[in-house]
């Protein structure tokens, strides 16, 4: 009997993993061979899937990218006992991409079937939640302050606080919420979660319900990720029939295409079944939120976090990382970049770091010229700043967030002053209308961002520009309307020479493919 | 390719009832209409707010606040292509124009929609979580990464 591993990952499976999976299984059967093949998640090393593993006596031996056509070659190459190939990659665990890491909350995803409770079981999953069990709620809840896990969607609020005042909130229901409404470009590492280790999430859940007081769970995700939502919601098909959650129910919910609902006032809103306008805070979600009861808003990647936390005690996670960020990020390196993946590592790496050494520079070859972190409401930074230090204080003191952990890199044909342009777009695309400078602001940004690319009044309109991001920054009631001037103002403060009259726009000057990245 | 039902409302009270009972039950219902329906028709609108006892203007409120939700159905297969920026970074611009210019369909705004035959539908999409394989699209629901124009038009038989 050989067996095989495939993710069957929605980016993996956008590069063919499906039909190398069949290959695989025609092959093997064409050749007589008992085969078992399990679809994993992702490792995360998104260029070398469709990545496939075969186990070994001394381990899985992973070839990658496989194609549909190198499968026959790769059987006549032995591949049932990791014989030699040009695809050949050895263990993945040895990889360097691979060996660098500290996967905590990623520690299963890719190596086991998202779809077996079993094998989940083998893996250590369920010991953080017998762990919270033994302790009680208050102990559970110091393990996760000791832990100093913050809200990984982006906002960085200590999770513990957060669960220590849902817990000490008087009310007849509670809830926990799961923001998977995962909006930002660049970003993929919930969706990762929900497809390769779905189980995880719903001990996090559980954990955070224990220790709150709290027997119903939602996890809000998108209608863009159908194949997550599909394998999340046969784990949780599972882990009910399993009965491992006792009375505590867990139910996925599925948006409707709008971002705005990833912040979580507006989420609350479009669960309550009406549209996904932000509410003003006070009262927090934590004292009056779901249905008006005491609710627990928390990222997938928190929640995932918390089994590792309980396992391991909360100590042992705050030992990693830097300054105020413990612990560990999944970055997720996107864009123009040569090593696209999910990079999991304790805060303090430098973005330089990030993107150079891991990401391995642009997939173009060309120069890198500017990178967004934190999604579309995170600050470009330039080269200049690649020593600026991850974690959330270093990129708050040079304007910018981490956010949901997203970096996406950028070459030298981009234009900056295009870039601009599409913050104030997507913003007026995505206002829930509620906040004035939001809803009517950003369309008057992409004017006069307009008026700048076109050279009218360049001086003058930049400074309208300022104005117009000082408004939606202090008078919007969320993020989207808050943060959209940071994209924006740091294209201009970072790439002024992209936003000077035509003649002189660097952007005219170099060669035709900078045009292309537009939104005309 | 998904095929869809035609416009009933004993059908609809079908599919409206099993959610009555739970919390929240408007974005479930109007997602579960449109999955039957291809579509939510006005029709539906004083269905919903009616089994659900609140106001037709609520309904229509939350109808067309979501991006996903429409009137009519779309094309026989639909194109769902990101538009954010890892793929714009990854010249997933260039693939739209070649995949629009190839059916027809205007690159300005109002960008993409539907072939006059009711083949494809192209609408733009602001992230699929498909950014390590940038540019991607969703095609008739499947995924598709490091794709460029030839690539589009060939997945929709343009």
């Amino acid at each position: 009997m050989i067996r095989l591993f495939v993710p069957g990952d929605s980016a993996a499976v956008a590069v063919g993993a499906d039909k190398v999976a069949r290959a695989l299984a025609g092959e093997a059967a064409r050749r007589g061979l008992p085969a078992e093949i399990v679809r994993t998640g992702s490792r995360g090393l998104a260029w070398l899937e469709p990545l496939v593993e075969v186990e070994t006596p001394g381990g899985r031996i992973a070839y990658g990218p496989v194609a549909p056509g190198d499968v026959a070659a790769l059987f006549d190459a032995d591949l049932a006992r990791g014989g030699a190939h040009a695809l050949r990659i050895g263990p993945p665990e040895a990889h360097p991409w691979l060996a660098a890491q500290t996967r905590i909350t990623f520690a299963r995803c890719g190596v086991v079937d998202p779809a077996s409770l079993s094998d989940y079981r083998a893996h250590g999953g369920f010991e953080g939640l017998a762990r919270a069990r033994g302790l009680g709620p208050a102990k559970t809840i110091e393990a996760v302050t000791a832990s100093g896990l913050r809200g990984r969607g982006g906002a960085g609020f200590p999770a513990g606080v957060k669960w220590k005042t849902v817990a000490d909130a008087p009310g007849d229901s509670k809830y926990i919420v799961c923001n998977a409404d995962e909006g930002d470009s660049g970003t993929f590492a919930d969706r990762m979660i929900l497809e390769g280790d779905p189980f995880v999430l719903i001990e996090g859940m559980a954990i955070a319900g224990l220790a709150v007081g709290a027997r119903k769970g939602f996890v809000y995700s998108r209608s863009e990720y159908p194949h997550a939502n599909r394998a999340f919601q046969r784990a949780l098909d599972l882990v009910h029939a399993d009965g491992e959650l006792g009375a505590f129910d867990i139910e996925l919910r599925v948006g409707a295409g709008a971002y705005v609902c990833g912040e979580e006032t507006s989420l609350l809103e479009s669960l309550e079944g009406k549209r996904g306008q932000v509410r003003a805070k006070p009262p927090l979600p934590a004292h009056r939120g779901l249905f008006g009861r005491p609710t627990v808003v928390n990222n997938v990647l928190t929640l995932a976090t918390a089994p590792w936390i309980l396992t391991h005690g909360g100590e042992a996670y705050a030992a990693l990382g830097t300054g105020r960020s413990r612990g560990t990020q999944p970055i997720q390196l996107a864009g123009n970049v040569k090593h696209p993946g999910l990079y999991e590592a304790p805060f303090g790496l430098t973005l330089g770091r990030i993107v150079m050494a891991i990401g391995g520079g642009t997939a173009s070859g060309r120069p890198v010229r500017a990178v967004q972190c934190g999604g579309p409401l995170g600050a470009y930074f330039p080269v200049a700043l690649f020593d600026t230090v991850y974690d959330y204080e270093a990129f708050a003191a040079r304007d910018g967030l981490i956010g949901h952990g997203g970096v996406v890199v950028f070459d030298d044909t981009v234009d900056m002053a295009v870039q601009a342009r599409f913050a104030f777009e997507f913003c007026a695309l995505e206002s829930c209308g509620k906040c004035t400078p939001c809803r009517i602001g950003s369309v008057r940004g992409v004017e006069t961002i307009q008026k700048v690319i076109d050279g009218v009044d360049v001086t003058a309109n930049l400074e309208l520009v300022e104005d117009l991001c000082h408004t939606l920054k202090f008078g919007s009631l969320c993020a989207l309307g808050g943060f959209t001037p940071y994209p924006v103002m740091s294209a201009i403060t970072h790439f002024p020479e992209d936003f000077r009259a035509p003649d002189t726009r660097l952007g005219d000057i170099r060669p035709p493919q900078g045009g292309e990245q537009g939104l005309e | 390719m998904e095929t869809f039902e035609p416009w009933s409302p004993a059908r609809a009270e079908q599919i409206i009832a099993p959610h009555l009972s739970r919390e929240g039950a408007l974005l479930p219902i109007l997602s579960a209409l449109q999955e039957t329906f291809g579509c939510v028709p006005r029709e539906a609108v004083a269905l919903v707010a009616h089994a659900l006892n609140v106001s037709r203007a609520e309904v229509h409120g939350v109808v067309t606040f979501y991006h996903d939700f429409r009137e009519a159905p779309h094309g026989r297969r639909v194109v769902k292509l990101c538009r954010a920026e890892s793929c714009q970074a990854m010249g997933a611009e260039t693939a739209a124009r070649f995949l629009l210019a190839a059916l027809g369909l205007p690159t300005d705004a109002p960008w993409g929609g539907t072939t006059p035959d009711g083949a494809v539908t192209v609408e733009a999409v602001y992230c699929l979580g498909l950014c390590a394989v940038s540019p991607a699209a969703l095609v008739d629901g499947e995924p598709l990464g490091r794709l460029d124009g030839m690539a589009l038009a060939e997945a929709v038989g343009a």
